[in-house]
Formats: C-alpha cells, structure tokens, sequence
C-alpha cells in the first residue's frame, strides 16, 4: 500500500456548505489515487469517496453516479461544466471542492 | 360586655378594611401602570404603522419614485464622502438615488442590505416578509427592537430605515411572493435582492427575474458560511442555470435546524448591497457567473468562476419551456417558508403524548429515557436521568448504544418489558430513532415510543419554565 499511494497521484478534496458533515466533519482531506490503467475522472473519483471518505448517509451526497443536486463541484477554483464534468480527468495536485449550496438566510 | 365585644369587633374590621383598602388601592396603581405600558406599546405600534402595509389587496398602491436629475444641497452634504469616489460621482450617486431596489426576506441577510442600500441614497426600498418580529430573531436580524417583537418585519425595517433616511421612500410589503403576484410587484422594481431563506422562494424569484430582465442579487448563509452569486445580468446565468434540479428537501437546513451566528448572514448581506450599488451607479456586478463562499470558521473569501449561461436552460435560454411563473411549492417539494415542519412517521401505538409521559415520571414507572439532539443542544436544556444518543449515532456501535443497553439490562429485572421513551426538540427526528431503535433492539423485551412534539411540546404543556429554543 505505501509504495502504491507513493507512486500514486496527490490530490486535495474539499468538502463546504454543510457536505463536509458527511465526512466526519472534516472539510479538507489530502488524499493519494492508486495508479490505474483507466484514466482517474471525477466519475472514479466519486466511487472511491463513496467507499472511503464518506461516513454515513451517501444518498445526501451521490444521486446515482453523480453527485445530488444542490452541490456544485469545482476543479480548481472553476466549475466543473467547463471541464466535462464527470469525464474531467484528474491531475497531480488538482484541487477538487464540493459545495453545498446553502438556502438559509 | 356586649358593647365591648362589638368595639373589638370593629377594630378587627377597621384594620381589615384599612388593609383590604390599601392592597385594592395597589391593585388599582398596578392595572394603571400596566395600562399605560399598553398604551403606550400600541401608540408606538400606530406609529410605526404610519406608513401603509402593502399586500395582495392594495398591491397596485404603492408610491412611484420621483426622477432627479441633480442632487439637492442636503444630499451632496450627506453623500459627500462616497461622492468624490470617481467610480461613483454626481453620475452614480444621482442613478442610485433614480433605482429601485426590491428586498425580499426582512431577516439576517434583508436587514444588513436594507440598512446600507438606505443610507447611500437609494431611491425606493420595497420589503417583503409575510412574517412578525420574534425574540429568536434579533441576533441577527439587526434592525428589528426588543419593543418590535410582534410587529410585521416588513413595518419593522420600514422604521428603521425612515430613522436613518427619511429621504429614502420605503414600502412595506407584508405578504409572501407567489407565482400569481411575484411578477407585479417585481415588475415595479430595477433590481431584486434574494434574501429569502426557502428553496421554493429562490426559484420563484429567478424565474420572476428572467421574466422581467431585472438582476437577482443573491445571497444565503447557514451556521459560519455564506454565499453569493448575482443572477441574470450582464449575459451571465440565471439561478436554474446552475440547478436546474432542486435539491432533495432532506438535504435542506434551515437556520433554525442549523443554527447560524448572526454576523455571517450580516456579512453576506452588506455584500449584496455592495453589489447592488454597483449595479446602480453603473460600475457592475463583480460576482455575475462567480459564486463568493465565505467560510467565518476558516476566515476565508473564495471566488468560483461558474459556468456561463446554459444554451438549454428551461427560462432564460433562447427557446424557454417556462414562460409563466409556475407552482414552486410543487417543483421543489418543500413549503415556501423556513419554519420546521413536522413529519409524522410513526403511528399512534408508538408514541405518546407529554401527559402521559408527565404521569410515568410523577407515579415512578420504572422506564429509559433517550434524548437523541446534538451534545450542544442537550447543554442548553435537558429532562433528568436522560441518555443522550445523537440522532446520527442512534443504531450504531458505540459507547451510549452500549449505556442504553446497560440501562434496559438492569430494568429487566424490575418489568416484563421496560419502556424506552425517546425524545427530540420537535418530535421529528426522535420518529427516525424509534425506527431504528426497535429494529435493532428487536430481541430485547423492551417497547419503545416517542413522545410526540418533544421538548418543545413539554415546555408548552408542562413545565413553562423550562427553556424553548
């Protein structure tokens, strides 16, 4: 494992607007993707949260394969309907952020 | 004999009387004194009421905006300070005084903006809120008074804002928008701040916007984060371009689910009327297709480039499918208000009343009880001998599951079968615990009830002296 997340890719996942309460309260994770023969898209990386970030209840943050409406995903600072959304692929250091939008006021 | 008896007697009951005189005469100080305040209360409520209410009866009322073309001395003298900024200048201050600024919502975000929109010189401010004044608000809702508590928001931030510049004509409207008058009252406006707290009301308002071509500058906060994008101006997309779905109601929390520290949303509302002075005077909107989050926690201001107008958006593409306002109830399944509703998931077997869980603590019934709010809440207030399992925690393996357990475990000693009581602020969220609970406690001798309306209900019915929140 430790030789794989060194030769992994390095990424950072930021979690706002409430979604970071799916994830044990923690708003910014450094994590490391394994090398793979497919191309790491947000569409794999959502997977990969699902099954190691997200802490509890996964249908207030995945809708399907996507993520629920009412969260916006940004890829470095921009949001991700400039980049291909779920067929984005990730890079090295890509900062990757999940919005809730809030409605309170 | 007899003559002094009857003396004694008289005695007795001249200090009676004296007495009985002297406690009817403060009865009769106290009863003035409290009319007084009455009085006085309902002069300062007419007062205020000075100015008319609008609402769906007298919509077509209200007092047009007179156009200047030059400042007066008492405006160039008030102004001065923000009138040398080049960017504004005679120009911009004379647009912002010809401007129409329609607020919506008279709470955390509408008052901040209303306060700042007033004192630079807007020309015509209409607020909307169908709601009164309550003590929970004014933390954050900063132009209401402690002796404005239920008064209408709407008259509320109309006195306010007439104490800072009464040159400012403001108009109260104390109604909510819907889909058959949204578009009237718009239509009387130039520019429309979203400071409404209900997804309905924010989709209502974009569609309402991209119908008239008025900007939306919108705004939103919850706990220590706020947000704000301006919408349908200068090319960029409209609301529905970026969530063309509503998000799932169970994904929604509102400010009093929440929680919010009432400077947040007074931040997030000083910035919207930043941007609407700049839409005004003619300098622009900075945040059109850019999201502003800001995080209180972290001290930090982002900015996200969004995405430009959708080429397909149902209301502000070229070929729209929604061309009149429509049911936004309906569209986004959830009221157009902020209040917490209540859920009724479990049936009448399963739950009981406060009463009767009042007459199992005063008889003693040998029973658990299971309070499943946040540690936080359970500091403000709680009922004795409770276990405090948080509704996310209720159903999994940890330390309090393990204290319910024990707790049944020494009961079933006492009883055949030990009631579990489970209690919440509202009586919602103990509904879901019940269900988890009977599930996974299936093979114990154990019932287990919720006691409908929670905390909230026990202060209303039992004991008023315990704390509401």
């Amino acid at each position: 494992m430790a030789a794989s997340s060194q030769t992994g890719m390095s990424i950072t996942l930021e979690f706002s607007g409430g979604a970071e309460l799916l994830f044990g309260k923690v708003k910014k994770h450094h994590i490391s993707l394994d090398e793979s023969t497919t191309a790491w898209t947000i569409k794999k990386l959502l997977i990969w949260v699902k099954d190691n970030l997200l802490k509890e209840r996964p249908e207030l943050f995945l809708q399907g394969e996507t993520v629920r409406p009412g969260i916006l995903v940004l890829v470095n600072d921009a949001d991700w309907e400039l980049l291909g959304e779920l067929e984005y692929e990730i890079k090295e250091n890509d900062n990757i952020v999940f919005i809730s939008t809030l409605h309170g006021g | 004999m007899d003559a002094h008896t009857s003396s004694t007697c008289d005695m007795d009951e001249l200090v009676e009387l004296r007495r009985n005189l002297e406690e009817k005469s403060l009865e009769v100080d106290r009863l003035r004194q409290k009319l007084k305040l009455y009085e006085e209360h309902d002069k300062r409520h007419k007062a205020m009421l000075d100015c008319e209410l609008i609402n769906d009866n007298n919509l077509h009322t209200i007092p047009h905006l007179s156009v200047i073309s030059k400042l007066e001395n008492s405006s160039i003298a008030r102004h001065s300070r923000q009138l040398i900024l080049p960017e504004i200048g005679v120009k911009g201050q004379i647009s912002i005084a010809n401007t129409s600024v329609l607020i919506v919502g008279a709470g955390g975000l509408g008052c901040p903006s209303a306060i700042y929109l007033a004192a630079a010189g807007i020309g015509r401010l209409g607020i909307v809120d169908y709601d009164e004044v309550e003590l929970s608000n004014l933390h954050r809702q900063v132009l209401h008074t402690e002796d404005r508590i239920g008064i209408e928001k709407s008259a509320s931030v109309t006195t306010a804002i007439k104490g800072l510049n009464s040159s400012v004509v403001c108009i109260p409207y104390h109604m909510s928008l819907n889909s058959s008058n949204a578009i009237q009252v718009i239509q009387q406006y130039d520019i429309v701040l979203d400071c409404t707290d209900n997804v309905a009301t924010r989709y209502l308002l974009n569609d309402a916007c991209v119908l008239t071509g008025k900007p939306l500058v919108s705004g939103s906060a919850l706990r220590f984060e706020g947000q704000v994008t301006v919408y349908n101006t200068q090319d960029g997309p409209c609301y529905r371009c970026l969530f063309p779905i509503p998000p799932p109601p169970e994904t929604v929390t509102n400010c009093s689910d929440g929680g919010v520290l009432g400077v947040v949303p007074g931040i997030i509302g000083c910035i919207q009327a930043l941007e609407t002075l700049k839409i005004a005077s003619g300098i622009g909107a900075s945040y059109c297709q850019k999201l502003l989050v800001f995080d209180g926690i972290d001290g930090t201001f982002r900015t996200i480039k969004l995405r430009s107008k959708k080429k397909n958006c149902v209301v502000c593409s070229e070929n729209p499918t929604i061309t009149q306002l429509i049911d936004y109830e309906q569209f986004c399944g959830s009221k157009a208000t902020d209040k917490s509703k209540t859920v009724k998931l479990l049936s009448n077997e399963n739950r009981i009343s406060v009463e009767n869980y009042a007459n199992i603590v005063k008889e003693k019934h040998y029973h658990v009880l299971v309070d499943v709010r946040t540690p936080c809440e359970m500091d403000i207030c709680q009922l004795p001998n409770t276990i405090n399992i948080p509704i996310t925690e209720v159903g999994k393996n940890n330390d309090n599951m393990h204290k319910l357990k024990t707790a049944i475990d020494k009961l079933t000693d006492q009883v055949q079968t030990v009631p579990v009581y489970v209690v919440c602020r509202l009586g919602n969220d103990s509904q879901s615990a019940v269900q988890i609970l009977q599930e996974m406690l299936s093979d114990l001798p154990v019932t287990i009830k919720d006691i409908r309306g929670g905390l909230v209900q026990w202060a209303k019915k039992i004991d008023p002296e315990f704390p509401q929140y």
